[in-house]
């Protein structure tokens, strides 16, 4: 089974066109970033990208319009990501709702403990510091696929994959249900991380550096997501 | 003093009805406020807190050395001052949390953080400051113990608090500015709780008011809640009976939370917080999510945080602790708003009339203990003024 790649993105008016060109250059999946203006998990560059989305007028309607609009141009399956104060200003359930119906699977939020809103459908995180029982817990209750991030940390570029995650992917296959997919997630940046991760992972996910790159453009940004992918496809060779 | 157990509080509502296994977000509420939003990474550390926290009110040792600490390092208890000239047809007592070492309640805090921090056998400290309060509150018990410190504190609130970034930086702290957002107290708590998810095997983060997520606001009320004691037996022995109302203001809330947990159960008492009207989250605010708690905050409809503006950056938050917006929905306490023009009045009066010069956070309380209808009146002085000379002088020069 080949490995998943999938790409981060905030919501702004160019990202339905980077959202095709992320596709075209090999991403499996296109996670939508809503921008917060507090978010706490985040480092310096999906920080900044937020507050220029906010800025570009990017609120909560204006990012399930361009989910939808991207939904139009592409098959991947499309994930927001969204902290828990836009849900709580919206509603959990008719975000779920309309979500879907602008076309997104499952989705993610990465400011709400796994066990907290646990009517909730979504893609849970797990981190280094996670106890067995959160893991296990957090592996039977996920939407589709677990989201292991790799450090113990805020998002953004690391020089080097971090050596947790090596523990962190052999706790949760021991913990998870069988076959159930492992996506590694922050800190991933160049090709060699992309494929050190895609080693230990099922899937790897890149966040600031796509959005870094995309600054440049859709070319620059299918350029990119096909070195990633060519390294993730000659990972296990 | 510090180990005694609290009853269910009354003024807590029901909330909602039983189900069989509590979901987390349903520990450390009031009402439906508070809870823990923040990122997977840091729950294990949360409940190791919160373990270390009941295990430390439940081991006399650990009031024994608090209060220790309070007493010979602090200087606990605080007088009580008896206005003479500030409002002579009032009746009005000054909780003097001025003359605590440091020069404000934030010490309070920090002391039995730092005390339950080296129990849990953390050796480094992050915390976020405004108006550089807690900062140095901070910076001063890890000095007293040898931790590393780290505090952050934005741009904005270090150009109007140079004295205090003067002062953490002698105590051996290393400031770190925030130039992103607002660049005051708002974006100073997001980036200690980066650093806090970033460092959180090593570090421990000590928050400065009663936000954030569980157990936080609890764990500050409770080391606050000494004012309130002490104040209580102090009118009790000057004037054989309570105050008509208790008088506070609120930033996120930490010496008014204090200060009332004293008098909550007494219900003759009034209850009057008093927030800065730029940055009113109780009186203008509506439900949102800050710094890891569900509580009321200058938010819009989407969830996005708004700016608050204060003359004074102890108050200059959007965002209050999750018990306040309980307490303003139950009733027990009024809260009210006072304008920058007000505080700077009332601050100046008190330093000419009384001879003691207030943090600007403080002449809020001070500014509606003038206006509000009961005379007999227990205000808390939350901190001493010579921060702020520079901020309170030019604008009162500006005005003149």
């Amino acid at each position: 089974m080949s490995k998943k790649l999938i790409i981060f993105l905030m919501s702004g008016r160019q990202t339905p066109d980077l959202a095709e060109a992320a596709v075209e250059g090999g991403a499996d999946l296109i996670e939508l970033g809503f921008p917060f203006s507090d978010p706490l998990a985040d480092g310096p560059v999906i920080r900044r990208a937020a507050e220029v989305a906010l800025a570009e007028g990017m609120r909560t309607k204006a990012c399930l319009e361009c989910l939808a609009e991207i939904r139009g141009r592409v098959q991947t399956p499309l994930v927001p990501f969204v902290y828990s104060a836009l849900l709580e200003a919206y509603g959990y359930q008719r975000f779920v709702a309309d979500a879907h119906t602008a076309g997104a699977g499952a989705i993610l939020v990465p400011d709400l403990p796994l066990d907290a809103h646990s009517e909730l459908e979504r893609i849970q995180l797990v981190a280094p510091t996670s106890t067995d029982e959160r893991i296990r817990l957090a592996a039977e209750t996920t939407d589709g696929w677990l989201y292991l991030v790799t450090v113990t940390g805020t998002t953004g570029a690391r020089r080097e994959l971090s050596s947790a995650l090596a523990g962190l992917a052999a706790r949760a296959r021991q913990l998870a249900p069988p076959g159930l997919p492992l996506y590694a997630g922050f800190g991933i940046s160049t090709p060699e991380h992309a494929r050190a991760a895609a080693e230990i992972a099922d899937g790897v996910i890149v966040g600031s550096r796509a959005i870094e790159v995309a600054e440049g453009g859709s070319d620059d940004l299918r350029r990119y997501v096909s070195s990633l992918r060519a390294a993730i496809d000659a990972s296990g060779s | 003093m510090i180990g005694r157990k609290r009853e269910e509080r009354s003024y807590r509502l029901p909330s909602s009805p039983a189900k069989k296994t509590p979901p987390a977000e349903s520990r450390g509420l009031y009402s439906g406020y508070g809870g823990r939003y923040v990122p997977e990474t840091l729950i294990p550390a949360l409940d190791e807190l919160e373990a270390g926290w009941r295990a430390a009110r439940a081991d006399e040792s650990f009031a024994r050395e608090l209060n220790e600490l309070l007493a010979n390092y602090g200087g606990r208890p605080t007088p009580l001052t008896l206005t003479e000239r500030f409002c002579p047809q009032k009746r009005i007592y000054l909780k003097r949390e001025d003359l605590l070492h440091t020069g404000a309640h934030k010490l309070n805090n920090a002391l039995g953080q730092i005390v339950l921090a080296r129990r849990l056998g953390k050796k480094r400290i992050v915390a976020e400051t405004g108006a550089g309060q807690h900062g140095v509150a901070t910076a001063t018990v890890c000095a007293r113990f040898g931790l590393d410190c780290v505090v952050y504190m934005g741009v904005e609130d270090m150009r109007r608090q140079r004295p205090n970034v003067e002062r953490m930086q002698l105590l051996g702290a290393e400031v770190r500015p925030v130039e992103i957002g607002t660049r005051t107290l708002k974006e100073a708590t997001s980036e200690a709780i980066r650093d806090w998810i970033t460092n959180v095997e090593t570090t421990h983060y000590l928050i400065g008011s009663c936000v954030g997520p569980h157990p936080y606001p609890e764990i500050v009320r409770e080391l606050q809640a000494v004012i309130g004691r002490e104040s209580r037996e102090q009118i009790l022995e000057r004037e054989g009976h309570l105050p008509e109302a208790v008088v506070a203001c609120v930033g996120g809330g930490s010496n008014s939370i204090g200060m009332f947990a004293g008098f909550l159960e007494d219900a003759e008492v009034k209850l009057y917080g008093v927030e800065a009207a730029g940055a009113s989250s109780l009186n203008s605010g509506r439900i949102a999510v800050l710094h890891g708690a569900r509580s009321l905050v200058l938010a819009d409809e989407d969830g996005q945080i708004a700016d608050a503006h204060s003359i004074s950056a102890g108050l200059d938050y959007p965002g209050v602790g999750p018990e306040h917006a309980a307490l303003r929905d139950s009733g027990r306490v009024t809260y009210l708003t006072c304008t920058d023009d007000e505080a700077l009045a009332a601050f100046e009066r008190l330093t000419k009339m009384e001879g003691i010069i207030p943090a600007l956070e403080s002449a809020h309380a001070l500014a509606r203990a003038l206006d509000i209808d009961e005379s007999l009146l227990l205000v808390c002085l939350s901190g001493r003024g010579d921060k702020d000379l520079d901020e309170a002088l030019a604008h009162l020069r500006s005005q003149a």
